[in-house]
């Protein structure tokens, strides 16, 4: 299989202090991919270069080969919007914008020109059905999205990424704040949503990865240790760092 | 919290180590007392292996707590998992003792077969050693000794084979060895269970290493197998 997004010898640094040596990294389409490894490691670096946010921060250097659907994720000819409309990212942080829910998931359809009414009340349903929150929050459309729970403003940032209609959704810690029925939600949302979407994954929670990935991908100090499928990862690991992360032992 | 789990998980196999030497001091003892006809002797070990089976518990417990609480994973979780299922298999092993030693009680008849004694004698020492080496193995996590396991399991269904034969011989010629015979065929079956058992710890070795899961067992696929 042709992987959807190829990375290669991906090196990022900050001024002359280089925070990613060299990763190679493929997703297949319509799978879950993992990222995890001690606080540090680079995993959220390495997310945040699969659409160009660390381009927000000064003095940044990426390097690499990033071929998404062909296209060179760094060509100087690379529209953003459109990147990331592409390639969505989801916070570790619920960030709904301070207006309706409706308004929420809306907010990419009106930017792209989408004006008509019908196509919007449509597009914000099969949103909220994929993430998940359609029943809950159906009747409360016009509601501000802040007075949604903390679990529930999550899939509404999710689905506010899901109207636009990406290829590939980062998410980046998206339960870490969030209480374990509520993470229970969105890794079910999530199992959904591969079949449709490809999904990148950068977590803390070992047991998270474990229960939704299709692969995992161990990092440690800016290098990729391994990576391979979860059930292997997680019972017959290649490398010794990887058993003894996955154990505490260190980290 | 993980040096918690170490000294747990030392614990688990210092403990597992523990209840192997009781399971092979059992099958000595069944074997002794039967060769002996030392009813007392095997009373005493037919009692004595509630407590092998409450070793078995205890060691499930503490395995199902670790699992539970500790949440291993990659190596550490392939320990306690060998662990788990290793003392489940020297439970059974030391049942098939228990049987061993209900036979001595059970046998009648005073037509003996020295050579078949002898032989039986042999067989049982031969497991322990296996028993031994696969004890030894897991404490050192040395997954070599399981081919070598495999293999001293083949001697040992030769044995029985050997012993059946001998056995079968021997009631053709004298009808009154009968009794004798059918008791000989049962302990004989009994030790060669024990095997199979020992070629299954052999296999939790070379998981709990590896995590390969591999069939070591060749009678497993012989129509007579346990």
């Amino acid at each position: 299989m042709t992987p959807i997004l190829a990375t290669q010898n991906v090196r990022l640094s900050y001024g002359e202090k280089e925070a990613l040596h060299g990763i190679d990294l493929n997703f297949d389409e319509h799978s879950i991919t993992a990222l995890i490894g001690p606080s540090g490691c680079g995993k959220s670096t390495y997310l945040r270069c699969l659409n160009r946010m660390n381009d927000l921060i000064a003095d940044t250097t990426v390097t690499g080969s990033f071929q998404f659907h062909e296209q060179d994720i760094y060509a100087p000819t690379t529209n953003l919007v459109e990147l990331r409309k592409q390639i969505g990212m989801v916070f570790q942080q619920p960030n709904p914008f301070p207006f309706s829910l409706y308004e929420n998931v809306t907010y990419g359809l009106k930017l792209a020109g989408h004006n008509d009414k019908r196509f919007l009340d449509e597009q914000v349903e099969r949103a909220l059905r994929q993430a998940a929150i359609w029943e809950e929050v159906k009747d409360d459309l016009h509601k501000n999205a802040f007075l949604f729970s903390g679990g529930q403003q999550q899939r509404i940032c999710i689905a506010r990424l899901l109207a636009v209609q990406p290829d590939i959704i980062l998410l980046d810690e998206p339960t870490s704040a969030l209480d374990p029925i509520s993470s229970a939600q969105i890794e079910e949302t999530l199992l959904t949503l591969k079949n449709d979407y490809t999904i990148i994954i950068v977590t803390h929670n070992l047991q998270q990865a474990s229960r939704v990935a299709d692969r995992t991908a161990f990092m440690l100090n800016g290098d990729l240790v391994e990576v391979d499928s979860t059930s292997q990862l997680f019972t017959q690991p290649a490398h010794q760092q990887t058993s003894d992360y996955l154990n505490g032992k260190f980290g | 919290m993980k040096n918690i789990f170490s000294e747990e998980l030392k614990k688990l196999f210092s403990d597992f180590t523990d209840m192997g030497t009781a399971v092979s001091g059992q099958i000595a003892q069944a074997t002794q007392s039967y060769i002996d006809h030392d009813k007392a002797a095997a009373q005493s070990l037919v009692t004595h292996d509630q407590s092998i089976n409450g070793n078995e518990v205890d060691l499930e417990k503490q395995a199902l707590t670790l699992m539970t609480l500790q949440q291993p994973v990659a190596d550490d979780f392939r320990a306690v998992v060998s662990i788990l299922k290793a003392s489940a298999d020297l439970e059974r092993i030391g049942d098939h003792a228990t049987s061993i030693a209900s036979e001595t009680i059970r046998v009648k008849g005073s037509h003996r077969n020295q050579s078949v004694e002898v032989k039986i004698a042999s067989l049982s020492q031969q497991i322990r050693d296996m028993l031994t080496t696969a004890l030894t193995a897991f404490n050192a996590n040395d997954a070599t000794q399981a081919e070598k396991i495999a293999k001293q399991d083949q001697s040992v269904d030769d044995q029985f084979d050997e012993i059946r034969n001998t056995v079968t011989v021997a009631m053709q010629q004298d009808p009154e060895v009968a009794a004798a015979g059918a008791s000989y065929l049962l302990v004989t079956k009994l030790l060669e269970r024990i095997g199979d058992r020992i070629v299954n710890l052999a296999e939790e070795l070379v998981y709990n290493q590896t995590g390969e899961i591999i069939e070591l067992n060749q009678s497993r696929i012989r129509p007579d197998g346990d």
